[in-house]
């Protein structure tokens, strides 16, 4: 096959990211007339290659191995390698996910071949193949291109497709094996646990009022409260804020905290590093304030304004109390 | 215990960012460089364990430009023992196996226990050359450490997995560990230890890579695919703005 799409399992479904990375396969293998083949392991493979075998993914390929029932990044990394090198793929795509974030680079230094990742899209170019990536939290694109011959690994930002757009199919499955032995995994892993989600329930809130690193200083945290209490709505944060120890965890928006989709998204000094706007980006509306015009949150922005938060919030905040009254 | 720290100067989260009109990068003259985040909270982690164990030694290593000095004088005036810079120019070098091999040929005669890496550099964002190094060392590696323990030849890491979740993962040392940002409180240089960081060995070494696998054609502006309606003023007029929105438009009020 020449491109091998690598899911990974949620809970014995497939990782949203590994649709999604299904309809980007797609459209590179339709691009370039390429064979696909999706590849499914671990304690839940028989119930992923179910699923992933109602896609148009070529085939899927099921590895069973004792050393595979629990995540470990050497056995994953090995595994993969083991399955390029029988299958011999030019191109390897993956959903950018925590674990392939984990495992992925390793593959790369095996096989010294490139890890392309965190792309927002790809096309194809008089036979070359052009990546997408942001750098600098989101403020630049970058276009990359691979040198020399494959197999490439390539990565897909969260919601850089549509699982929506995944093609449906109905496909065989295959089973396979690697090699894997006790000395090759070096790390043991304990189960995974949540830690005190604190009451928060973001997911289910209308109005979010969401601050950044603009908010400036931990005193500053409470005309954030202010706001949002006028509105009625629920307090959120970016990354910075909850490193900072000035909001707990359990406010946090993106990747490490939760996801959310409300009709209001206040963001106040919020830039919008990548790892923020995929917790957000679904939300109705948008509304930014932030003193940096080439804050990346303002693309993303339904309505925004350029100034200062701290002069902004707390006229806001009265003038919604008088509305209210 | 010895403890190696991968840290990168780049432009900061507020530094002026302009596009060479070829294209290739940044216009570096112009940008107002810092310490990697995550790499200021991994510098942060080695310096509590040497501490918390009474010995070892923690050994910063940047690759970059001279310009990069300025990073390494701040990780010696935190607390790091000594510095390694690998000299080169790195505008237009993304590709994360030829960074992680220019650290694997600066390392490799130094047998360190533990590698320390931030998750990714906010300016590439790549977040790999830990793990490859790691690899290329021969090291079990963990990424995304919100809490490491230390005993019995062993590094357990406390890993962030998606939405919330976590997980503790024992590794066998050595290992290369890559630390996501706020698992702790960065300190600040101390005055003494500004002083210090002039009397302690910072050894220049030279690169030694392989061809890039990867390579970056331009960068430029993201394109925006939505409208946003900006609104300008006075403070009272913005906040008039918003209020109607919120309530003709949102239907929040």
């Amino acid at each position: 096959m020449d491109v091998l799409i690598v899911l990974e399992d949620n809970n014995g479904k497939i990782h949203r990211m590994g649709l999604e990375s299904i309809a980007a396969a797609q459209k590179l293998a339709n691009g370039l007339s390429l064979s696909m083949g999706a590849l499914v392991m671990g304690a839940n493979g028989d119930a992923l290659a179910k699923e992933a075998s109602e896609y148009n993914v070529g085939e899927v390929l099921k590895i069973n191995n004792e050393h595979l029932s629990s995540y470990s990044s050497d056995g994953y990394a090995e595994t993969v390698k083991q399955v390029i090198e029988q299958e011999n793929p030019t191109y390897v795509i993956f959903g950018h996910t925590y674990q392939v974030r984990d495992y992925a680079p390793k593959v790369s230094a095996k096989l010294m071949k490139p890890f392309l990742v965190d792309n927002v899209d790809v096309r194809t170019n008089e036979g070359n193949v052009v990546f997408t990536k942001q750098m600098f939290n989101a403020k630049l694109s970058a276009d990359v291109e691979a040198n020399s011959s494959g197999p490439f690994l390539v990565s897909f930002q969260s919601a850089a497709f549509s699982m929506d757009a995944a093609a449906a199919g109905s496909v065989s499955i295959r089973e396979s094996t690697v090699q894997l032995d006790t000395a090759m995994i070096r790390t043991k892993s304990e189960p995974p646990f949540q830690e005190e989600v604190g009451g928060v329930d973001l997911t289910s809130a209308d109005i979010i009022v969401s601050i950044g690193r603009g908010i400036g200083k931990e005193e500053n945290i409470p005309l954030a409260v202010e706001l949002s209490k006028a509105l009625g709505g629920e307090l959120a944060a970016s990354r910075p804020v909850v490193d900072s120890g000035w909001l707990p965890s359990a406010h946090q928006i993106g990747s490490s905290g939760q996801s959310v989709s409300p009709k209001l998204y206040l963001a106040l000094g919020i830039s919008g590093a990548i790892q923020h706007v995929v917790g957000m980006k679904g939300s109705k509306n948008i509304v930014t304030i932030n003193k940096d015009p080439d804050a990346p949150i303002f693309e993303i922005s339904d309505y925004g304004v350029v100034g200062d938060i701290l002069e902004i919030i707390p006229k806001l905040t009265e003038a919604i109390q008088a509305l209210k009254n | 215990m010895k403890i190696a720290v991968l840290v990168k100067q780049v432009p900061g989260a507020d530094s002026p960012l302009s596009i060479q009109s070829n294209q290739n990068w940044v216009d570096e003259g112009s940008a107002a460089f810092i310490m990697n985040e995550s790499d200021n909270y991994a510098l942060e982690e080695a310096l509590q364990i040497r501490e918390s164990m009474g010995e070892g030694e923690v050994v910063a290593v940047s690759l970059g430009p001279d310009r990069i000095q300025k990073v390494i004088r701040e990780s010696l005036a935190k607390g790091a023992d000594r510095a390694i810079h690998i000299q080169m120019d790195t505008e237009g070098v993304i590709d994360p196996l030829v960074t992680a091999s220019h650290f694997a040929h600066a390392l490799k005669e130094e047998n360190f226990d533990l590698i320390f890496t931030g998750l990714q550099s906010d300016d590439l964002g790549m977040g790999q050359t830990g793990i490859i190094l790691g690899e290329m060392m021969g090291m079990a590696t963990a990424s995304l450490a919100m809490a490491t323990e230390l005993g019995d030849g062993k590094i357990k890491v406390k890993r962030e997995l998606e939405a919330g979740w976590f997980q503790w993962v024992s590794l066998t040392l050595p290992a290369s560990v890559s630390i996501q940002s706020g698992l702790n409180t960065p300190r600040y240089p101390s005055l003494k230890g500004i002083m210090g960081a002039k009397r302690k060995e910072l050894k220049v070494v030279t690169p030694n890579a392989i061809d890039a696998t990867q390579s970056l054609e331009k960068v430029y502006l993201p394109k925006s695919d939505k409208q946003t309606v900006m609104f300008e003023g006075s403070a009272d007029q913005i906040v008039e703005k918003l209020v109607e929105t919120f309530r003709n438009e949102v239907k929040v009020l």
